[in-house]
């Protein structure tokens, strides 16, 4: 179980929807673990309302590559406290849909609590409606974490005026030989791509749909052609659906 | 084919077109010279439907309809084709697909079927060819990391898969070298047919001694201020717009 019922004050809650967060509260911790050396790859597909809490542990030489794809649902968070053992590497491509009054959130915590780890994160958010969509995604480098490199990128696409995409990128920082980057952007549909696509054949709606799916994309990057494929498709029904 | 008959236009409530007037037959080349700033690309624009290209008089006939009361995309399925003075970049999206994604849309559009997988590369492969645009970049995403000169290759191979029948090409010549304006005049000039027809949009003369118009016109503040023969090109080079306004 996870403490008290958060507020508004919690920094890693300020973008939240606290009355929804009060139907899902406690939150059930639940653990990942994958062991010295090996390779896990996991795809969450989140599309009831409710928080998750994800405790992560990557030992030495292991890697794991986590899939979320996040949309449909009124309000969801994703909550993850990732830790890189020695050598680790931690692989995140999250894809989140907000539509109508939707929040949807994902918070990440990285620590690097041994030398030479790696973690990636690739976040996509697009919202309509007056959606809300929410990154937070925290990295923090322990004393012990020399050698580490980690990047974190988030990337929000706005399709309408009431929409809107909240960044907060928090990097700590103990060690002193380490690579962190990270990038946050949030924009609309280029509106010259939109009249080039029209003026060759491609209807607004179809031409939105395809500019966002490939927005969407990055976060799919390095995942083996089926599953690719497999998202895209779901990726596609649910913007056809919400369009 | 396509019947301009005094059209105005505005951008941000600023008068660009003030009555121009243009008739291109099937079949025919013209094209349109002009100073900078004297309205080419709006033309253009205006034809093809932009956003923010507001038309207040006039009117366009093309192959007998009324082109302003279509929407671009539709604009696009009648055979109405826009070489862009500044191809766009889409991110994420390969060239294959849009073009594929294009095709498919202007038949879906006119009621006809989608072409196949197989049909479409074969259509693509061949364009690329003609144009000298090597296949790879056919993969890669619309117009990303393309020189100057590979954009309106670009340009040229979706003409050349989507087939319109009227090309509206602004300053397709610009950028390239004297090499791959060969290339693309002989990828304009394979088009040439009784059913079809183009406008060049252009600066020089150059292109014009690869594609001989049928006639030249200057355009200059919004208007056709003369029209010739595919001499006058030669006029406007020796001469400068100038001589010609005064
Ligand atoms: N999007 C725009 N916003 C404001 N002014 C514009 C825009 N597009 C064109 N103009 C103006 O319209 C006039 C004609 O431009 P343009 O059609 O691009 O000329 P050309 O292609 O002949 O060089 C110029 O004065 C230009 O500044
Ligand atoms: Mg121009």
């Amino acid at each position: 179980m996870t403490a008290a019922l958060p507020t508004r004050r919690d920094e890693a809650w300020r973008y939240s929807d606290l009355k929804a967060v009060a139907r899902h509260w406690p939150v059930v911790v639940e653990p990942v673990v994958v062991p010295a050396g090996e390779h896990r790859t996991d795809i969450i597909r989140a599309s009831e309302d409710g928080i998750r809490h994800l405790a992560i542990s990557i030992g030495a030489g292991a890697s794991y590559r986590l899939t979320i794809l996040d949309a449909g649902r009124s309000y969801g968070r994703i909550a993850l406290d990732v830790t890189c053992h020695e050598g680790a590497d931690f692989q995140l491509g999250a894809v989140l849909v907000g539509h109508g009054a939707q929040t949807i959130e994902l918070a990440t915590t990285v620590r690097h609590v041994a030398p030479h780890a790696t973690s990636r994160q690739i976040v996509r958010a697009v919202a309509g409606g007056t959606a809300t969509t929410s990154y937070l995604g925290q990295v923090a480098v322990a004393r012990e974490g020399q050698k580490t490199d980690a990047s974190q990128s988030f990337k929000a696409l706005l399709l309408n005026r009431g929409a809107a995409a909240n960044a907060k990128p928090e990097l700590e920082i103990f060690a002193d030989d380490v690579k962190c980057a990270h990038g946050a952007a949030i924009g609309e549909i280029d509106r010259a791509a939109l009249f080039y696509m029209a003026s060759r054949g491609v209807p607004p709606a179809q031409a939105r749909a395809l500019m966002t799916r490939a927005f969407l994309s990055d976060a799919l990057e390095g995942l083996d052609d089926a599953s690719i494929e497999a998202l895209d498709a779901e990726i596609s029904a649910i913007l056809e659906r919400a369009a | 084919m396509l019947v301009i008959d005094n059209l105005t236009a505005e951008v941000d409530g600023k008068p660009i077109l003030k009555g121009l007037t243009l008739t291109v037959n099937a079949g025919e080349v013209h094209a349109i010279m002009g100073p900078n700033g004297a309205g080419k690309s709006t033309l253009s624009y205006v034809l093809a439907g932009r956003d923010g290209y507001e038309v207040t008089g006039g009117s366009v006939t093309f192959r007998g309809e009324d082109l302003l009361a279509k929407a671009p995309h539709e604009r696009a399925a009648a055979g109405l084709f826009l070489g862009l003075q500044y191809p766009v970049e889409i991110p994420g999206v390969s060239n294959l697909l849009f073009l594929r994604t294009a095709l498919n849309a202007q038949r879906t559009l006119r009621g006809e079927p989608e072409v196949s997988g197989a049909e479409f590369m074969k259509l693509a492969r061949a364009a690329a060819e003609t144009l000298g645009l090597p296949f790879d970049m056919m993969k890669r995403a619309v117009n990303q990391g393309f020189s100057g000169g590979e954009k309106k290759r670009n340009e040229m191979v979706q003409m050349h898969v989507l087939q319109p029948y009227f090309a509206v090409l602004d300053e397709t010549d610009s950028g390239l070298d004297i090499d791959a304006l060969k290339v693309v005049a002989d990828g304009i000039n394979a088009l040439r047919s009784p059913d079809h027809a183009a406008l060049l949009i252009t600066h020089y003369q150059r292109l014009l001694d690869y594609v001989v118009p049928d006639r030249v016109h200057v355009l200059m503040d919004g208007r056709i201020v003369r029209s010739g023969g595919a001499e006058l090109a030669h006029v406007l080079e020796a001469e400068g717009y100038s001589a010609i306004a005064a």
